[in-house]
């Protein structure tokens, strides 16, 4: 239950306004305890036949519950939609403020499949917490030791009867609830990912399966898949079943008990004949308090388990930190790399061992060499992504560690391997790197990453939508506008990882050139594992297995 | 969306018995709560009479609730297992209509149909499980409870009947109102989903551009504009419900005021106004849960639409007549294709013959038909007229299955699929040896892909694997084609996206594909149109340029 702890701790909800969920939530409940208790009582003293007078202001009351009921009901909704929005609001922007430092050194693990995409699902399934987790229980503490309270006030016994049956059904039930989801849910979102994968390459490979003969089995493991899924679902609802049979039996055994307490102290002169009814209906209606528990119960081990995966990634430490009192960005632009060891923690082998780089303002250096070399993290050693284990990085002669991090990256720019565009227009996707931007700048951005014959032969220009559901963009088009906003952005030092990655040669060839060309005085590092550009640079340096040759 | 969807309900046909047991234990355990309250007000008026309370109505109370408990249980058990066998079937047959659809112009998006097909038919547990039989319910209960009541007492009945109606007018005045905004106002919220997504992909991005905090800032701005819009629209849709609820509460105070005023004018039985009392809330519970769960059941249902669309395609034939291993010629005879989206005829009286031995390399402009050749040569495609002819005899009359494994084909965009390369590769040739695969890979150039990759052949590709350029793809794909010996080989396109150097070695590698092979090359590239035998120009679904068997050459 830590995680649960953890996760209200993140996402911090607003004290008064739970409050308000929880008051508005018992409220309700006891709106309709007093409606079916108030009702049960005019009924029974109405049979005594009395002035009709001295039933008045019972009957009023039976009608302002009734009335009052749905309304607490409905305040009540949008009281705890309205929190379930704002906490979510809380948590999404705590997640990526603890995401960003550990970008993108630790964000590895998460680009494998869609991994990204669920730890984002999980995120927003943390609203569900805020929704249907945390009020219930608080709401059916209250109602419910309200209605014991009231029970026993009348016939001592009763109330002990109610709050054993609320306790079996707010607490046992659900709890048995959990265990059996427990061992019926386990795994279930795994499967049904595994699943997806199928269909997804089912789909859109179809007929090759075919031709291929590869059909029957494609088949046969997604009917495996999905009997498994089914297996998983009968047993679930088996289960929801039997968690149904305890809650009614414990609900209509509670109000037996109940009712026959009450019957026997009126027999005996203790309760006032006219209130049998009233306690029994009582404790019908107080049940409404435990009902949503069981759902309750299960939708927090769900929470829960995506609560924990959003947390591991929020607990993580931050991969650099600013110092107390940083020094000032010194003029000199000239970067050096001096006897750097890179190590993560996971590999044996250090990733970069006595790397010694010296870049002069001015200068390009070409750094080559075969996937795994350590090419990327000396990029992210340049812009401070990460620290090295041994040695130091210095521009002007002064550490990184001893600067800010944005000083470090408005010097050294980065254009990553990842570059990534945003689902925004073109003139957004480059203006991020430097908002205050004007036209001008812009528009010589986008040239100098010779983007313009591209741009105008678009029907909105600068202005047309890209990213995930935008315009599909080739990839030497999406590298061009990565490069436009590294241009924008300015620096003294221009760090180019893969600019040409997946791009066919002469694409790649047009793009290296055309970086080269428009850096313009200023240092530049270019980093590829592939011959292009290699004769535009003032030298070429090859990594190996983590060592500069 | 239509609450109830004739092809769907169709589709529950094997489920039907469950499906009715499930209503008919809901009916049951709701008779039972008419009895639980007569057994109720019994005891009341006992005590109320200062009669001993007789233990015995106290046992059949309980035996009443044993029983209610257990018919609840099988209600909300019998639905859902019914709703999975659905769902399986459903599933499984959408499974087989995508596998049976052959060669499509415009495949549906991946994805989205995954999508529907995993999650969205689970949603449909909701519908069948608990929306259907409670559509029923809703129907039989507040009948069954009026019934009862007015036997007891039909001035109470009356009542129940004057506000009864008042629900289905208010839910849809209300709904009409609401479902498009409260529908348009999730979408939304899920783009604002979206968004955040896109901020955390591009998070390495931003943090190197040092725009990571102000993101953050943004994205609180966002939430809080989209909160503040979706409370809106609560504020109305919510309604509904609270509706249906104060028609409830509203409805159960008016009946237990009116009670009293006639129990103190002698009008009515104590005995029977307790029961009517108890009764009166059971009129909409049925209602009630049906609100609560059409929205569940909305979205499993606009899946199961989509499902059902893509599930209804016609099936290749299976079974027939073996196909002659030794075959010479295949044929197209005077074919005509239509594609149902389009106006003209993809392919429209085409004749091409293709022999064992020799390579044809069919051009022209994209949208000319080549595709469709394929397609039809692989059986994928039936044509409208004309036939196929495998030595004079119709293809139509072979076994689909047996006539596939004589085909080697590369399509226009090959599918990488989960698993290593190796795997890959050997899909072309199950049981192929090592040496045959790398040879393969040798040849579509594709080995160099491979020496740079960290695992080698045991580098895990497709969904969730390392990704492939589109050049790197192809020559994966050409190395699964060039691995099979299958006496027919189709390669559409097998150079696009390639540089010259590798597209050269693929164009020579095709042409020494064996001496007693026929090999159909789709190109646009003239230089690999260049190694074929025959060169036939297909230019809108007709054959515009044949050259003569030795033209080219």
């Amino acid at each position: 239950m830590s995680t649960l702890g953890d996760l209200i701790r993140l996402g911090d909800p607003p004290k008064g306004r739970l409050v308000v969920v929880a008051a508005l939530g018992s409220f309700t409940v006891l709106l309709g305890v007093g409606l079916m208790s108030l009702a049960g009582y005019v009924i029974s003293r109405a049979a005594e036949r009395p002035p009709i007078l001295e039933l008045t202001v019972a009957m009023v009351a039976v009608r302002a519950c009734g009335i009052g009921r749905p309304v607490s009901r409905y305040f009540e909704r949008l009281r705890s939609h309205d929190l379930a929005f704002r906490v979510l609001a809380r948590i999404r922007v705590a997640f990526v403020r603890h995401l960003e430092p550990q970008v993108p050194a630790q964000e590895e693990a998460y680009r494998r499949g869609d991994l990204l995409a669920r730890i984002v699902d999980d995120v927003d399934a943390t609203q569900e917490l805020f929704l249907r987790g945390i009020t219930p229980p608080i709401v059916a503490v209250i109602a419910g030791t309200i209605s014991i309270l009231a029970a026993a006030l009348f016939v001592p016994a009763a109330g002990g009867i109610l709050a054993a049956g609320l306790l079996l059904g707010g607490v046992v039930v659900p709890a048995l609830a959990v265990a059996a989801a427990g061992r019926t849910g386990r795994g279930r979102a795994e499967l049904r990912a595994e699943l997806t994968a199928e269909v997804v390459e089912l789909v859109r490979g179809a007929p090759e399966l075919v031709v291929l003969g590869a059909d029957v089995a494609a088949r046969e493991r997604i009917a495996d898949l999905d009997a498994t899924l089914a297996r998983r679902a009968r047993r679930a609802a088996v289960a929801a079943g039997a968690i149904e049979v305890l809650g009614v039996l414990v609900a209509g055994l509670t109000v037996a008990g109940v009712l026959a307490v009450a019957a026997a102290a009126a027999g005996s002169g203790m309760l006032d004949r006219v209130l049998v009814a009233s306690v029994a209906l009582l404790a019908m209606a107080s049940f409404e308090a435990v009902a949503p528990l069981p759902a309750a119960a299960l939708e927090l081990r769900e929470t829960a388990a995506s609560g924990r995966r959003v947390l591991d990634v929020v607990d993580r430490a931050p991969a650099v930190r600013d110092p107390a009192e940083p020094e000032p960005l010194p003029d000199d632009p000239t970067v050096t790399l001096r006897a750097v060891d890179v190590r993560y923690a996971t590999t044996e082998d250090p990733v970069l061992h006595q790397v010694d780089l010296r870049i002069a303002p001015g200068e390009r250096v070409a750094l080559t060499g075969p996937s795994g070399a350590g090419k990327s993290t000396v990029a992210a050693l340049l812009v401070r992504f990460l620290d090295p284990a041994a040695g130091a990085v210095t521009i002007g002669g002064i550490d990184l560690r001893e600067l800010t991090q944005h000083d470090v990256r408005s010097a050294n720019v980065l254009d990553g391997q990842d570059a990534y565009l945003f689902a925004t227009t073109i003139r957004e996707n480059v203006r991020l790197a430097r908002p205050a931007a004007g036209d001008d700048e812009l528009r010589s951005a986008l040239a100098r990453a010779g983007l313009e014959p591209w741009i105008a032969s678009l029907p909105d220009g600068v202005n047309t939508f890209v990213g995930e559901e935008g315009t599909a963009v080739s990839g030497g088009e999406r590298r061009r506008i990565a490069l436009a906003r590294t241009f924008l952005a300015g620096g003294r030092v221009l760090v180019l990882d893969e600019p040409t990655a997946h791009l066919d040669p002469p694409t790649a060839d047009a793009i290296v050139r055309d970086a080269l060309d428009a850096a313009d005085g200023r240092s530049v590092v270019l980093i590829t594992h592939r011959p292009e550009g290699l004769g535009l640079v003032d030298r070429t340096l090859r990594l190996r297995r983590g060592e500069l040759t | 969306m239509r609450p109830l969807d004739p092809r769907l309900l169709a589709r529950t046909r094997g489920a039907r018995i469950a499906l009715a047991t499930d209503v008919i234990a809901g009916f049951l355990a709701t008779l039972l709560i008419l009895a639980q309250a007569t057994l109720f007000a019994r005891i009341v008026v006992a005590a109320f009479d200062g009669r001993p309370f007789r233990s015995r109505t106290l046992v059949l109370f309980a035996l009443v609730v044993v029983a209610r408990a257990l018919l609840s249980g099988v209600f909300e058990t019998t639905g859902r297992l019914a709703a999975i066998r659905v769902m399986s079937d459903l599933r499984m047959r959408f499974v087989g209509a995508r596998l049976a659809a052959g060669d499509e112009p415009e495949p549906p998006e991946a994805g989205e149909v995954a999508a529907a097909a995993v999650g969205g038919v689970d949603g449909l547990e909701a519908y069948f499980g608990r929306y259907l039989p409670q559509v029923v319910l809703a129907v039989l209960v507040p009948v069954a409870v009026l019934l009862w009541t007015a036997n007891i007492d039909p001035t109470s009945a009356a009542i129940m009947l004057v506000t009864l109606p008042l629900i289905p007018v208010f839910m849809i005045v209300i709904g009409r109102y609401t479902e498009a905004k409260t529908r348009a106002r999730w979408r939304s919220l899920a783009r604002l989903s979206n968004h955040f997504l896109d901020v955390v992909r591009g998070l390495p991005t931003l943090r190197a551009f040092n725009r990571g905090e102000v993101q953050a800032e943004r994205i609180a701005a966002t939430s809080e504009a989209y909160r503040r819009a979706t409370m809106e629209t609560l504020r109305v849709s919510f309604l509904s419900g609270a509706v249906l609820d104060l028609a409830a509460t509203l409805a159960t105070a008016l009946v237990a005021v009116t009670l009293g005023v006639r129990l103190i004018d002698g009008g009515v039985g104590l005995q029977a106004a307790l029961t009517v009392l108890l009764l009166t809330p059971e009129l909409y519970v049925p209602l009630r849960s049906l609100a609560a769960l059409f929205h569940v059941s909305a979205d499993g249902l606009a899946a199961a639409e989509r499902i059902l669309e893509l599930g209804e395609a016609s099936s290749a034939g299976e079974g027939g007549a073996p196909t002659p291993e030794g075959w010479h010629a295949l044929t197209l005879r005077d074919v005509v294709v239509r594609y149902p989206a389009r106006a003209a005829s993809a392919l429209d009286g085409v004749d091409l013959t293709v022999r064992r031995g020799e390579t044809v390399a069919l051009t022209g402009p994209s949208g000319a038909g080549k595709s469709t050749v394929a397609a039809l040569l692989l059986g994928l495609r039936r044509p409208e007229a004309g036939r196929i002819e495998v030595d004079g005899a119709d293809l139509a009359g072979f076994d689909v299955r047996a006539w596939h494994r004589q085909v080697a084909w590369m399509p226009q965009r090959p599918t990488v699929f989960r698993g290593t390369v190796r795997e890959n590769i050997a899909l072309g040739k199950p049981g192929a040896s090592e040496t045959e695969l790398r040879a393969a890979a040798a040849r579509a150039g594709f080995a160099d892909v491979v020496d740079e990759l960290p695992e080698g052949f045991d580098t895990v590709v497709g969904e969730g694997g390392r990704e492939l350029s589109a050049g790197e793809l192809r020559r994966l794909a050409v190395a699964r084609a060039l691995v099979s010996d299958a006496p027919l080989l189709i390669l559409d396109e097998p150079t696009a996206n390639l540089d010259p150097d590798n597209a050269d070695a693929i164009a020579a590698a095709i042409g020494s594909a064996g001496p007693d092979r026929a090999v159909l090359v789709i190109a646009h590239d003239p230089k690999l149109a260049g190694i074929a035998d025959r060169i036939v120009r297909l230019q809108d679904g007709r054959i515009a340029a044949a050259s003569t068997e030795a033209g080219v050459r």
